[in-house]
């Protein structure tokens, strides 16, 4: 049997460890990702004020996949053909190579299992202005974070030389998610202004398309603080007024300008924002990766949800906010249509957000659009790999293991500041990621599960946890005991 | 009147909670924070292995 795996992130690179850990090597197991190397995406916040480089958070592919017994092309996928064509009887992806030996090159790719673990396309193009090819910046990939601790040091050099500068940290989309990268971002940003005296210098603003401060993109959620049962909202409002951050919620941005971002809130006034320094995240998509049926048809609408998210079991019927249960979430990430067909991480469609949709007055809508977190992200790669490897083996035709982020839960800490003796990091847990209404009438989520603190711990917890997924993602001895 | 006088309860940066200097003081208490350590890992622990059933 072959498999077929695009995309070797958090998602897909679980996935092939557990397909090559379970399949005896007369299978196929082949990899197609346009990057040589797999990255550990959440230090890049550390690559991005110069805490790590970019070697420490990344490591080529070629060798562990030999290793493995996985076939690696270094290409990325173009078109899905699940019903192949006159030529081809089997399913097949049409490849085009990235590296530079076989760069342009296009390949058929056949497949018995196709495993889409694409992730997020960075939508920068969605903003005009927005990115680092234009006037601001990112850390959401090495080489991104790399280039936004260049422009930092700049930054810090003229406030070393007394000038004032403004920093613009949040979504720069209206529609954007991952809100908690860029918080973290931000943090980080405080914690090494205070720890060269220039903090003083700095006009940090944070702006964000939450409806409330702490939403996160998972509707915010609720933890048990100092006698009282809070929300994420006052622990982020916080967290921002101790460190004498302002704040603009609400705001969708739609346009950035050479030192400018434009804005339209929920209630459909346009403002603007001046910067100096802006690190704004873009709006994720699903990858352009096109779907033909046996005789060339256009089948996008059929695999694909309208954001480019492959459709798996999720239930999609469009239902209002009111309705939506954690039923409607997947629990095998299985396409309904083509059954050897199964899309993972952040390439799923998820079947609505987890926070609330809102529209400005104007029609704009300006909410955070759903999370998928590399905790879920790895346990819905791992339960994947896990399945088709016993429907290989076995011939089985259900899934024994599922994962549904309504039962699942997830723990995100946001580093706030690398330092073994006085760095700092919020800690959070939730469970379950969607909340679950019919099960936890009062606050949608177990309380007792909840966590929501800052401290020094935090911040080992986060730089252990680094070290232990580079680990584990480099294939070293008993990988396989550390969970997702 | 001077009605740009900054008085700093009125900013709407002051209406969320402030730590105080003891929580600011056990944020990076090394004792405290190593057993802080060890309870996040556990309730972390937890949710993992509920993620994983
Ligand atoms: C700055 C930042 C910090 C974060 N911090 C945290 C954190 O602290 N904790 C946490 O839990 N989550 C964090 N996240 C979220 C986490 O990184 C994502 O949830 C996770 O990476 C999603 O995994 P994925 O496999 O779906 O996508 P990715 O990890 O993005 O992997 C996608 C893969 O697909 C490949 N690909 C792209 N296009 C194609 C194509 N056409 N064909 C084939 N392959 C393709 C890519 O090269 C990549 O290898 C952070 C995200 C960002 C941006």
């Amino acid at each position: 049997m072959k498999v077929v795996i695009l995309g070797a992130g958090i998602s897909g690179h679980t996935a092939i460890s557990f397909l090559a850990k379970h399949l005896s090597r007369k299978h196929e197991i082949i990899v197609v990702s346009p990057s040589k190397y797999y990255q550990w995406i959440p230090s890049n916040i550390w690559v991005g004020v110069g805490r790590m480089k970019v070697d420490q958070v990344r490591f080529k592919l070629a060798k562990l996949y030999e290793k493995w017994g996985v076939q690696f092309k270094q290409a990325k996928a173009v078109s899905i053909h699940p019903e192949g064509n006159d030529k081809i009887r089997t399913g097949y992806v049409s490849v085009e190579y990235t590296s530079e030996n076989k760069k342009g090159i296009s390949e058929n790719v056949e497949y018995d299992f196709l495993v889409n673990a694409t992730g997020p396309k960075l939508d920068f193009a969605a903003t005009p202005g927005l990115g680092p090819d234009m006037h601001t910046l990112s850390v959401c990939t090495f080489s991104h974070a790399a280039q936004t601790w260049e422009e930092l040091q700049k930054c810090i050099k003229l406030m070393q030389e007394g000038r004032k500068q403004r920093i613009l940290i949040g979504t720069g989309h209206p529609t954007a998610t991952c809100q908690g990268a860029a918080f973290e971002y931000m943090l980080n940003i405080v914690f090494e202004l205070k720890l060269r005296g220039l903090y003083h210098l700095a006009e940090i603003t944070w702006i964000s398309n939450e409806y409330e401060m702490g939403d996160f993109g998972m509707g915010g959620a609720f933890i048990r603080r100092g006698g009282y049962t809070i929300s994420t909202r006052e622990f982020s409002e916080s967290i921002l007024a101790e460190n004498h951050v302002r704040w603009i919620k609400r705001a969708g941005i739609y346009k950035v300008e050479h030192g400018k971002a434009f804005y339209e809130t929920l209630n459909g006034e346009y403002k603007t924002v001046d910067f100096d320094f802006a690190m704004l995240l873009p709006s994720f998509s699903g990858q352009d990766i096109k779907a033909f049926d046996s005789i060339g048809r256009d089948i996008n609408a059929k695999l694909f949800s309208p954001t480019g998210c492959m459709r798996v079991d999720a239930d999609y019927t469009e239902r209002p906010f009111e309705e939506w249960t954690v039923k409607d979430w997947p629990e095998t990430y299985q396409n309904p249509l083509y059954k050897n067909i199964y899309a993972i991480g952040i390439a799923f469609a998820p079947p609505h957000s987890i926070s609330k949709p809102r529209k400005s007055p104007n029609g704009t809508s300006i909410y955070a659009t759903p999370i998928r977190t590399g905790m879920p992200s790895g346990v819905i790669g791992k339960i994947v790999g896990q399945n088709i490897s016993e429907i290989i083996k076995y011939g089985t035709s259900g899934h024994k293991h599922k994962a549904n982020m309504g039962r699942m839960g997830a723990s995100c800490i946001l580093s706030a500041g690398y330092s073994m003796r006085k760095g700092l990091g919020a800690t959070m847990t939730v469970c379950p990621i969607v909340p679950d209404w019919e099960r936890f009438p009062e606050w949608g989520r177990d309380i007792n599960m909840t966590v929501g603190e800052i401290g020094l711990a935090g911040h080992w917890i986060k730089l252990f946890l680094h070290y232990m997924f580079m680990y584990k993602a480099k294939g070293h001895p008993f990988w396989w005991l550390i969970p997702e | 009147m001077k009605d740009d006088k900054d008085i700093s309860a009125f900013r709407g940066e002051f209406y969320p909670p402030l730590p105080t200097k003891t929580t600011m003081f056990f944020r990076t208490n090394l004792l405290y924070q190593l057993y802080r350590f060890f309870m996040l890992n556990y309730k972390i622990m937890r949710i993992v292995i509920k993620g994983h059933s």
